[in-house]
């Protein structure tokens, strides 16, 4: 069954017709060509498909789009104003908290919803927030370094 | 010129704003509208004789486009030109649960995956063997003819004369450990994008290799297609670990399903289709002795070694060798004698992987001597520091060491975490441990021969005045294109925002053999500074014919050239760079690297495997938290310092010192794959646990420079030496946390409590008795 939803992604309103069924990643990268979410595992387990729906953090792969009418969905493509990048972009690009990339935009996603609920979190914040978003090149130290440069609090501050 | 204005200095990424900001198209971002989708039939059982695969119903099926089986592949592919005894899809037998047996390429991923459910099969079981022992027992079914036992390939070395070593010993230690098999889990799941034009007879492939030429060979091996008409393209790649440093079967299937469909195929595995796809550690028995004198001076060592290789040879063989080869090269070691077994089980077949051979042997030897300088009461400081080399030598399996930085290593860590003041003063429960560790700076010899360089790089330079490298290097997350800028923006003084780099298109760049055994930044960077001084040379030319001087006294600094002390006339990089087009047009020039000799490791058989320009050092300390009622082990700290010879991009170098020791974390508490009855019982990411941001701790790295006098800047490899120190630094410090010495990995609570409980019983048996 198809329906017609109503959403914003990135700040633009959008209207779609979609299948009852389809998963908010699928709709995202397939419709929409946002292929800057990521999915790393067969369902949850892995965080690099983490997408803001209102602000929240959310697995975008065990998330219906149908769920999401009248809702506003943010994704990595979001972050960067006018092409320059958020503070978020530019401490994990300066601190090399992204080696690969694969993991990046919802480590991103995720800290940042992190970030707006709690501007100056401490680094068992920090993991709790980032408990459910895997990455396998870091080891995580430069993650915390980034997430704590961009929230200012770091060896080295956001610029 | 001695200043060195950007290697040494740290660097983010250059394609660190694509990884950002989601604009990095990864192989299964590239799917289009007008593209196939791939998916494979894979068997049910695990070992089986195929007497029919029947795929008309399939074929039938609205909206499946192609449908291919081991009967349109009769070539086999693998790693070592004489071993290849794999087919992309089975052929006669399987070997494996969840070995490829047909593919279809379907409108839709729904199609294909209903045409997969109607693919009659007709498979006559046969017993099947799961782990060495089985499969060694001497009734055991033969997974390959002609392999009696299973017995993929044994070796025997021995340098020196064993016998009297352990003859000369005070103390001898013969120990068993038993390392679980573990996986890659790199967050990128496999894809590959295969187009075929029949009209020109060429094929496209776009896949997450981390060694393309390789695959390319294998594509025209296999398709029986003259490689010219091949292109392979690797795209951004989410980490590899060696799980992609082979050919595998899925890109094959690809590619025939492309073709047998005349148009574009995608082909995107799941989660646990990459568990099966493996290619991973193999699970080992190490039995390890070692002969020490009062002093700790390491009088001999024996090691015999037996894996679990899974279904097929991959790089079994290399994988062995390297085990035994790198007994040696880290410490003095007497005579050294080795057996290793390498054994085929009804399982997915292992591979390379991060530390490839060395980890679960340099665990077992790690451990053996920690204990031994324990009951010499020597510390574990002191017993390494009794048995350092000295630079330049060549060990007595042939290895070549220029540069070697342990001891410097050494003292990093003990300062670092306070261990004089600390060791053997905390409360029970806590404890500190420690190892060493080293690997190779690549392969001195390539896997496939041809007499060609290592390296090759190309550089353009054109009217516009920007730089491009054309590298062949796979980055796969490591930062190995931003290596290659830096080396061209150091020898150029340029700016790195000159410098573009184009990496990994078989039309474009150079060959390369790709990203394994950390050979990337030695020889690639090795070429790049020779095709950068190539470029300077006629930059420099052009300048001095420019202000009428000799080309000697021309220096080049900061994009501009002039002659010392007038600077006033001082030409810009631009301005030079148009003066030297107008003798040639666009330039273009490129440098090489190709491993000496004297590097190619000793004479004897198998002798290649292991041999080097340079090894990395490392030494870490861990500091553990064991709670002996739930035998569950808290990683407080570490602190590692590894000898990388020079640091080209120290910011890259702490992310590979941070990221292998944390894979050794994950190897040491929770990694470990799990067959029932061959059926993976861990393909995910929740059975298959490695450490989340919350387990893992915080690590304090060191950099040791040595200026290896062959490496690029002086520099050696970084993102493998330190994972397999980590392994044994933990069983280390749980034995300094609780008195036990854990024989196995992984250190998982249940083990811990098992093995906690059977260690206290012995100790009461101990006390009754005295």
């Amino acid at each position: 069954m198809k329906r017609i939803i109503t959403l914003k992604i990135n700040g633009a309103p959008v209207e779609d017709a979609i299948d009852d069924n389809v998963l908010l990643i699928d709709y995202l990268r397939g419709a929409r060509h946002l292929t800057g979410t990521k999915q790393g595992c067969d369902g949850g387990e892995c965080g690099a498909c983490t997408v803001l729906v209102d602000g929240r953090a959310r697995l975008s792969c065990i998330t219906l789009a149908a769920s999401c009418e009248g809702r506003e969905v943010e994704t990595i493509e979001g972050q960067a104003t006018n092409g320059r990048l958020s503070a978020l972009q530019r401490a994990f690009h300066q601190s090399l908290g992204a080696q690969c990339g694969f993991c990046t935009p919802g480590m991103i996603m995720a800290a940042d919803a992190l970030l707006r609920r709690n501007p100056t979190p401490d680094d068992t914040q920090i993991k709790a927030a980032l408990g459910g978003n895997l990455c396998r090149c870091t080891g995580y130290v430069k993650i915390i370094r980034s997430v704590r440069a961009a929230a200012g609090m770091g060896r080295e501050a956001a610029p | 010129m001695n200043v060195r204005t950007a290697a040494g200095r740290a660097q983010p990424l250059v394609d660190g704003i694509e990884k950002v900001t989601g604009r990095a198209r990864f192989t299964g971002d590239l799917e289009t509208g007008n593209c196939l989708i791939g998916r494979i039939l894979r068997s049910p059982v695990s070992h089986g004789r195929i007497l029919r695969i029947d795929t008309a119903a399939a074929a039938a099926l609205d909206g499946v486009v192609a449908i291919v089986t081991g009967a349109d592949c009769a070539l086999t592919f693998g790693v070592i030109p004489i071993a290849m005894n794999e087919y992309p899809m089975a052929r006669d037998k399987v070997r494996y649960r969840g070995e490829p047996l047909a593919a279809v390429a379907a409108v839709d991923a729904a199609t294909a995956e209903a045409a997969l459910e109607l693919i009659e099969l007709e498979i006559e079981a046969l017993p099947a063997v799961y782990t060495a022992t089985e499969a060694r027992a001497p009734d055991a079914e033969q997974l390959h003819e002609g392999k009696p036992g299973n017995l993929e390939r044994e070796v025997h070395h021995e340098f020196g004369d064993v016998k009297a070593g352990f003859a000369q010993a005070d103390l001898i230690h013969e120990q068993v450990f038993e390392c679980a098999e573990v996986n890659h889990a790199q967050m990128e799941p496999h894809a590959a994008l295969a187009e075929y034009d029949p009209e020109r007879d060429r094929l496209t492939l776009h896949s997450v290799s981390q060694v393309p030429f390789y695959v390319h060979l294998t594509l025209a091996r296999c398709l029986e297609m003259d490689s010219a008409r091949i292109r392979v393209v690797k795209p951004f790649v989410g980490g590899g670990f060696g799980a992609r440093t082979e050919t595998l079967n899925f890109e094959i299937i690809a590619a025939l399903l492309a073709r047998a469909a005349g148009g574009k195929v995608m082909m995107r595995l799941s989660r646990e289709e990459n568990f099966l796809t493996h290619r991973g550690r193999p699970d080992t028995r190490v039995r390890m002795k070692i002969g020490l004198s009062k002093s700790g001076q390491i009088t001999a060592v024996s090691c015999e070694a037996v894996m679990a290789g899974g279904a097929y040879a991959g790089y079994g063989l290399v994988t062995i060798l390297y085990a035994g080869a790198l007994l040696q090269g880290i410490y003095r070691v007497g005579a050294v004698k080795f057996d290793g077994y390498r054994v085929y089980t009804n399982t997915p077949p292992c591979g390379a992987m991060r530390g490839h051979g060395t980890v679960d042997v340099r665990h077992a030897f790690e451990c053996v001597l920690d204990r031994m300088a324990r009951d010499l009461g020597l510390d574990p400081f002191a017993v390494r520091r009794a048995n350092l080399l000295e630079a330049p030598m060549f060990t007595d399996n042939g290895l070549m060491i220029n540069s070697y930085g342990l001891g410097e290593c050494l003292d990093k860590v003990e300062a670092a975490s306070d261990w004089q003041a600390r060791k053997g003063r905390m409360p029970l429960g806590r404890g500190l441990g420690m190892a060493c560790s080293h690997y190779v700076s690549g392969a001195a010899k390539p896997v496939h021969w041809t007499g060609e360089p290592h390296a090759v790089v190309s550089m353009k330079l054109d009217f516009d005045g920007s730089v491009t490298v054309l590298t062949g290097a796979s980055d796969i997350g490591q930062g190995s294109s931003t290596i290659v800028a830096i080396a061209a923006a150091e020898i150029l003084s340029i700016h790195m925002d000159r410098i573009r780099v184009v990496s990994n298109d078989s039309v474009i760049t150079p060959k390369d053999n790709g990203s394994y055994s950390s050979r990337v930044t030695f020889m690639v960077g090795n070429a790049a500074i020779e095709a950068a001084r190539a470029l300077r040379e006629k930059l420099i030319n052009a300048a001095a014919a420019k202000l009428e001087v000799a080309p000697e006294d021309i220096t080049c600094e900061g994009e501009s050239f002039f002659v010392e002390g007038s600077t006033q006339s001082a030409l810009s990089f631009h301005e030079v760079a148009i003066a030297a087009l107008a003798r040639e047009g666009t330039i273009t020039v490129k440098g090489t690297f190709t491993t000496p000799q004297k590097a190619q490791g000793g004479k004897h058989r198998g002798g290649a495997v292991g041999s080097t320009m340079g090894f990395s050092y490392a030494a870490q300390v861990v500091e553990v938290a064991v709670d002996a009622e739930t035998g569950q082990i808290h990683v407080e700290k570490v602190w590692a310092a590894l000898d990388c010879g020079f640091a080209i991009n120290p910011l890259a170098v702490e992310g590979q010192i941070e990221g292998s020791v944390w894979m050794g974390l994950g190897q040491a508490l929770s990694e470990e794959t799990r067959y029932v009855e061959g059926l993976p019982a861990h393909a995910n990411f929740l059975d298959y646990r490695f450490p989340t941001i919350v387990e893992s701790p915080d690590i304090y790295v060191q950099i040791v420079e040595t200026i290896d006098p062959l490496g690029p800047f002086g520099a050696k490899e970084a993102g493998e030496g330190a994972l397999s120190g980590f392994p044994p630094a933990l069983v280390n410090a749980v034995g300094d946390a609780i008195g036990l010495d854990a024989n196995f990995l992984p250190l998982t609570p249940d083990r811990v409590l098992a093995a906690l409980i059977k260690y206290q019983k012995a100790a009461r048996k101990k006390e009754a008795v005295t």
